[in-house]
C-alpha cells in the first residue's frame, strides 16, 4: 500500500519540471551535454522508470548535484558510473551493464535478426525448390467458397 | 503419432516462463539489496544536530555494534517508526545514531522534543552528501554495523518491533555473563 | 441495494459462461445440436448481465455511493460527472469488470455475425471464448470484487488519480481493451481450428475482419496513452519502454504479423501452422500483459495495485489457458504443411521476412522486459533495462522492415515480378533520399546519418504507398477496400516513422529559471513570461503562468501552462501549455515556485511530433477499412466451409 502511495507520489512528482538545477550548469556546452547525458543515465531510485534528469525527488537532485560535483573534480564518466554503482547497486544504472549475465540481452536483438532471417531463407528456398520440381504448385490456391 | 519436435518449442518455451514467473511471485523486485552491506561502513564526522560545534561520527562506536538510523522532521514514515526506535532504544542492547537528512535544524530539534529522543547523538546533514555515500534513498532507512565497523544490514521503510527482533536482533552478538 | 445487484448479476454471467462453455465444446463433441444452440443463447444473456453488472458499478460511481470500497477508494464528491464514469475502469477491478464487458461482446458480436459457420466450429469457437470468460469472472468473484462494501461508508472518497482525470486517459482503458479483448476472437478460431484438425484455411477468412478490428482499436488505444502521455506528464517524453507500455506494444506487434500471415493463408493456404501460432501467441500477449500489470513481478509506475495473491490467480489462469492452447498447437499443427510453392521474390517471401522482424522486434521487446525478472530468479543480482537499451535495439528489426515494406508491397503473389513497378520503385527511392537531404539541410540545417535515413526510409514508404492507387487507376482496375485500407495503412507507418525521426533528432528541452516579465528562447523561438494569475477548476486550484511566444520579432501564441493543486489533497499536477502547429509543438510547463517571484520552467521545441500521432491514427484507419472489405461479408455456404479430418490421432 505504501509502495503505491510512492509509485503515486513519482507519478506526481514527474510532471513537475526539475528545478532550475536540472538546467544549465556548466558553461562549456561540450562539459553540459556531457552532464546531460550522464544523468539520463542514471537511474532515480525512488521514482524508479525514471532518470535522475527527469525526476523531481528529492535524492534525484542530490545525486544531480554530486554528479556536478564529480565532474568539477575531474572525474571520467567510468569513474562517476563506478561511485554510484558503489553506493547503491547496478540498479542505479538505466543501461544495462556489458557483463557476462548480460551477454544474451545485448546480442539478442542481432540474434533474434540473424534467426529469423535463417529460417525464411530455409522456407524460401524449399519453396522455390518445390516450384522448379513441380510448376504447378505455383498456382495452388485452397478451396474457395 | 510422430510429434515433430519443433512443435513442442513454444509449449516449452512457455512452461519455462511460468517458471520463472512463479519463482518472481515469490520475489520483491522492489527490495534492492544494498551493495554495502558486508562492507566497511562509509567514514563521515559531522556537526550535531544540537551543538555545532561538537562533532559527530562513524568512528564514536568503534569496537562495539551500533545502529544508524536516517530521519527527519518530514517524514511520515519516520513519525511511525518514532514509537518502535523509543522501545529499541530503551532496551539498550545497541546504542543508536540518528543522522537528519534534509531538515532545518530547529524543525528537527522540535521534533525530538516533542516526540522523545530515541538517540544517543544525531548527525546534521542537510545536504545529504553523507547519505549518499551511504546508499540512502530517503528516510526513513536503518542501518547494523558491526563491532568490527562492517554495514551488516540495512532496512528501509519503517522499522518494527518486529522486523527488529526477527532481523535485527539475530545479528548481534549475544552478550556475555549476566544480565 | 444496487451493488449487491451488480454482484448478482455477476454471479450470474459467470454461471452463464459456464454453460456457454459446457454446452459450446460439449455440443460440438457430441453433435447435438440443442446444446449449440443453449450456447448460443448463453452468450446472450452472459453479456446482458455482464452488462448489468457494469452499470450497477457506474450507478454507484454516479450516486457517490461511497459504502462501496472501490468507489470510496477511487472517486470524491467534487468529481465532475465524466470522471465518475470513466472512475468506473480506473483500478484494478473495475477494469476486470471491463475487460469482461468487452469480452462479452465481442462474444455477442461474433455469435451474431457467424450464423454461416458449421455449427460445431462455431461452438468450439463459443465455449472457449466462454473459458476465457470464466477466468476474468472468477478471478474478481474470488480475488477482486468491484461491489465489496465498506461499513460504515466513508464520509468523503480518496478521488480519481488526478493524471486520470483526463479525457485522453478517461477513454484510453476502454479502447485499448476491445483491442486486446477483440484478439481473443482469433485465439478462439485458431484453437477451434486446432480441436477439430482442420486442413482447409476458410478459418483463416473468418479470422481476418475480427483481428483487423481488434488490431485498429489497440492501434488507436496504444496512440491515445503516448498522446496523453506527452501532454499531461509535463516533460514531453512520448515513450518510455515502461513494462506496461512494452505489454501493450507485444500484442499488437503479434497483431501486425498475424494479420499479415492471414493474407497468406487466405490466399494460398501456406503457413498455416505460423498463422495458428501468431493467432495464440496475440492474445497470449494480452492475456501476459493483464498478469504483468497486476501481480508485482515487475516494477512499472503504471502497475495497478499489486498483489502476488492475485498475481498466483492469473498465472494459473495463464497457464491453463495458454500452455492448452500450446499444446493443441503441439498435437495438431504438424500435419498442415501444404504443398503450394513460391518464388523467391513473391510476396509471400516479403510477407514472411516481414513477420521475421516482427517477431523479432516482438521477442527483444519481451527478452528486454523480462530480463530482470529472469536475473533476479536466478539469483544474478538486480538489472534493469531502461529506455536508452530499448531505443537502440528496436532499430535493429524496425530498420529492414520498413525498408523493405516499400518494395513488398508491390511484389505480386507467386512469381513476383515487380514488372513495371520497378523503375517507379527506383524513382520513389531516389526520390526519398533527395527529399530527406532536402529537409535535413533547408529545415534544420542538419544532416546526421542516422536522421537522413529516417527522413528517407518515412519518405521512401510515403512515396511507395501512393504508387498503388496510382498504378491502379492507370490500368483501370478496381480499389477494393481492403487495398485502400492497406495503402492508408502503410503511409501511416511512413508517417509515424517521420514524426519519430523529427522529434527525436532534432527536438530541444531546456530548464529556466524566470520571473514575470522575462523571456528565454529555444529552437529559434522567443518564450515572454507574460503573467501569472490564479487558476480554478471544478474541483482544484492552482496558478496559470502566461506566456507569449514569438519567432523573428512576430508574435505566433501564446502559452497557458498551469498548476493545479485538487482540493481532495495530493501532490501538485501540472497541465503544460502547448501551441501545435503544422511542423511543430511549442511547450511550456510550470516547475516549482523557486521564490523572488522566479519560477523553473520547462521549453521544449518539439519538430514533427504530431505525426507520431497522426500516423497511428492512419495506421488504425487503414484497418478498420480493410476489415469491411466486401468479400468478408459475403455469407459463405455453410457446406463450403471446408472438410474436417477425421479426429482419429
Amino acid at each position: 500500500m505504501i509502495r503505491i502511495a510512492a509509485l503515486l507520489a513519482c507519478l506526481a512528482l514527474v510532471p513537475v519540471a526539475g528545478a532550475v538545477d536540472s538546467g544549465q550548469r556548466f558553461e562549456d556546452p561540450a562539459e553540459q551535454s556531457r552532464y546531460e547525458r550522464v544523468i539520463r543515465d542514471l537511474r532515480c531510485l525512488v521514482c524508479r522508470s525514471e532518470s535522475i534528469a527527469d525526476s523531481n525527488a528529492p535524492l534525484a537532485k542530490d545525486l544531480r548535484r554530486e554528479v556536478e560535483t564529480l565532474m568539477r573534480a575531474g572525474r571520467s564518466d567510468e569513474e562517476i558510473y563506478a561511485f554510484m554503482t558503489e553506493r547503491y547497486g547496478d540498479f542505479v544504472l538505466l543501461q544495462p551493464p556489458v557483463a557476462p549475465r548480460t551477454w544474451l540481452l545485448w546480442a539478442a536483438p542481432a540474434l533474434f535478426l540473424a534467426g529469423g532471417i535463417a529460417v525464411v531463407l530455409v522456407v524460401v528456398r524449399r519453396r522455390a525448390r518445390v516450384a522448379r520440381a513441380d510448376p504447378a504448385a505455383l498456382d495452388e490456391e485452397p478451396d474457395r467458397p | 503419432m510422430k510429434l515433430p519436435l519443433r512443435f513442442l518449442v513454444p509449449a516449452l518455451a512457455f512452461a519455462v516462463l511460468v517458471g520463472f514467473f512463479v519463482v518472481g511471485l515469490s520475489r520483491d523486485p522492489g527490495q534492492i539489496p544494498s551493495p554495502l552491506i558486508g562492507k566497511p561502513a562509509p567514514a563521515f564526522a559531522l556537526e550535531s544536530l544540537g551543538d555545532p560545534a561538537w562533532k559527530v561520527g562513524s568512528a564514536d562506536f568503534s569496537g562495539r555494534p551500533w545502529l544508524l538510523n536516517i530521519w527527519g522532521s518530514w517524514c511520515v514514515g519516520c513519525r511511525q517508526e518514532h514509537d518502535a526506535l523509543m522501545a529499541i532504544a530503551g532496551q539498550g542492547r545497541v546504542p543508536m545514531m540518528g543522522l537528519n537528512l534534509w531538515d532545518d535544524r530547529a524543525r528537527a530539534l522540535r521534533w525530538l522534543a516533542d516526540l522523545g529522543n530515541p538517540y544517543v547523538s544525531v548527525a546534521f546533514d542537510p545536504e545529504g552528501r553523507t547519505a549518499i555515500d551511504w546508499g540512502v534513498y530517503g528516510a526513513p532507512e536503518t542501518f547494523l554495523v558491526d563491532s568490527a565497523g562492517r554495514i551488516v544490514k540495512k532496512h528501509i521503510g519503517p522499522i518494527t518491533l518486529d522486523i527488529w527482533e526477527r532481523e535485527f536482533l539475530p545479528l548481534l552478538p549475544v552478550p556475555e555473563g549476566g544480565p | 441495494m444496487i451493488p449487491e445487484l451488480g454482484h448478482f448479476a455477476l454471479i450470474l454471467a459467470l454461471l452463464l459462461s459456464v454453460a456457454q462453455s459446457v454446452f459450446g465444446l460439449g455440443g460440438a463433441a457430441r453433435g447435438n445440436a440443442a446444446w449449440l444452440a443453449a450456447a448460443s443463447s448463453a452468450v446472450v444473456g452472459q453479456f446482458v448481465f455482464v452488462a448489468i453488472a457494469f452499470g450497477a458499478l457506474t450507478w454507484a460511481f454516479v450516486e457517490r455511493d461511497f459504502s462501496v470500497l472501490y468507489v470510496a477508494t477511487n472517486s470524491h464528491s467534487e468529481l465532475p460527472l465524466f470522471f465518475r464514469i470513466a472512475a468506473v475502469w480506473g483500478a484494478h477491478e473495475g477494469s476486470l469488470l471491463l475487460w469482461s464487458l468487452c469480452l462479452a461482446g465481442w462474444t455477442l458480436a461474433v455469435t451474431a455475425a457467424s450464423r454461416s459457420l458449421e455449427a460445431p466450429f462455431r461452438g468450439r469457437v463459443l465455449g472457449i471464448l466462454g473459458i476465457v470468460s470464466i477466468g476474468f469472472q472468477l478471478f474478481m468473484l474470488a480475488t477482486s470484487n468491484p461491489f465489496a462494501r465498506l461499513i460504515p461508508a466513508a464520509p468523503e472518497g480518496l478521488d480519481l488519480n488526478p493524471l486520470l482525470q483526463d479525457f485522453a486517459l478517461a477513454v484510453h482503458p476502454p479502447i485499448l481493451y476491445l483491442g486486446y479483448v477483440g484478439f481473443s476472437v482469433a485465439f478462439a478460431f485458431a484453437c477451434a481450428t486446432l480441436i477439430e484438425g482442420r486442413l482447409d484455411a476458410a478459418w483463416a477468412r473468418w479470422t481476418r475482419p475480427w483481428t483487423l478490428a481488434a488490431w485498429s482499436f489497440l492501434t488507436i488505444g496504444i496512440a491515445l496513452g503516448s498522446w496523453w502521455a506527452y501532454y499531461e506528464l509535463g516533460w514531453g517524453g512520448w515513450w518510455f519502454w515502461d513494462p506496461v507500455e512494452n505489454a501493450s506494444f507485444m500484442p499488437w506487434l503479434a497483431g501486425t504479423a498475424l494479420i499479415h500471415c492471414l493474407a497468406v493463408t487466405e490466399k494460398r493456404g501456406l503457413f498455416k501452422s505460423w498463422t495458428l501460432l501468431l493467432s495464440v501467441a496475440a492474445f497470449s500477449l494480452s492475456l501476459l500483459g493483464t498478469f504483468l500489470v497486476r501481480s508485482g513481478v515487475l516494477i512499472s509506475v503504471h502497475a495497478f495495485a499489486t498483489d502476488p495473491a492475485r498475481g498466483a490467480f492469473i498465472l494459473a489462469f495463464l497457464a491453463v489457458v495458454i500452455g492448452g492452447a500450446l499444446l493443441l498447437y503441439a498435437w495438431r499443427a504438424p500435419r498442415l504443411a501444404s504443398s503450394a510453392a513460391f518464388e523467391p521474390t513473391s510476396r509471400e517471401s516479403f510477407l514472411l521476412l516481414n513477420n521475421a522482424f516482427l517477431v523479432a522486434a516482438l521477442s527483444l521487446i519481451l527478452l528486454g522486459t523480462l530480463y530482470p525478472l529472469f536475473m533476479d530468479a536466478l539469483e544474478l543480482g538486480k538489472v534493469t533495462v531502461g529506455a536508452p537499451w530499448f531505443n537502440l535495439m528496436f532499430l535493429v528489426p524496425m530498420l529492414p522492415l520498413v525498408a523493405l515494406l516499400g518494395v513488398g508491397m508491390h511484389a505480386a503473389w507467386k512469381r513476383g515480378m515487380l514488372g513495371s513497378m520497378k523503375a517507379r520503385l527506383w524513382t520513389a527511392a531516389a526520390c526519398a533520399i533527395a527529399g530527406a537531404i532536402l529537409i535535413g539541410a533547408a529545415a534544420y540545417a542538419d544532416l546526421r546519418p542516422m536522421t537522413t535515413i529516417g527522413f528517407a526510409l518515412a519518405l521512401w514508404v510515403m512515396l511507395s504507398s501512393l504508387l498503388i492507387p496510382l498504378a491502379r487507376l492507370r490500368a483501370r482496375q478496381t480499389l477494393p477496400a481492403a487495398v485502400i485500407g492497406m495503402v492508408i495503412a502503410h503511409f501511416g507507418v511512413g508517417l509515424t516513422t517521420l514524426g519519430i525521426t523529427g522529434v527525436q533528432s532534432f527536438k530541444v528541452e531546456k530548464d529556466f529559471a524566470l520571473a514575470v516579465g522575462e523571456a528565454a528562447s529555444i529552437g529559434g523561438y522567443e518564450f515572454r513570461f507574460a503573467a501569472l494569475r490564479d487558476a480554478r477548476g471544478p474541483n482544484f486550484t492552482g496558478v496559470e503562468a502566461e506566456f507569449t511566444v514569438s519567432r523573428a520579432g512576430e508574435e505566433i501564441a501564446v502559452l497557458r501552462p498551469q498548476k493545479r493543486l485538487y482540493n481532495s489533497g495530493g501532490n501538485p499536477m501540472t497541465e503544460a501549455g502547448i501551441e501545435v502547429g503544422p511542423a511543430r509543438d511549442l511547450f511550456a510547463a510550470l516547475g516549482d515556485d523557486l521564490g523572488q517571484g522566479r519560477w523553473s520552467v520547462r521549453l521544449q521545441f518539439k519538430p514533427l511530433i504530431r505525426y507520431i500521432w497522426l500516423g497511428a491514427i492512419l495506421i488504425a484507419l487503414g484497418g478498420a477499412i480493410a476489415a469491411v472489405d466486401r468479400r468478408y461479408r459475403l455469407r459463405a455456404p455453410a457446406h463450403a466451409v471446408g472438410a474436417v479430418a477425421p479426429s482419429a490421432p
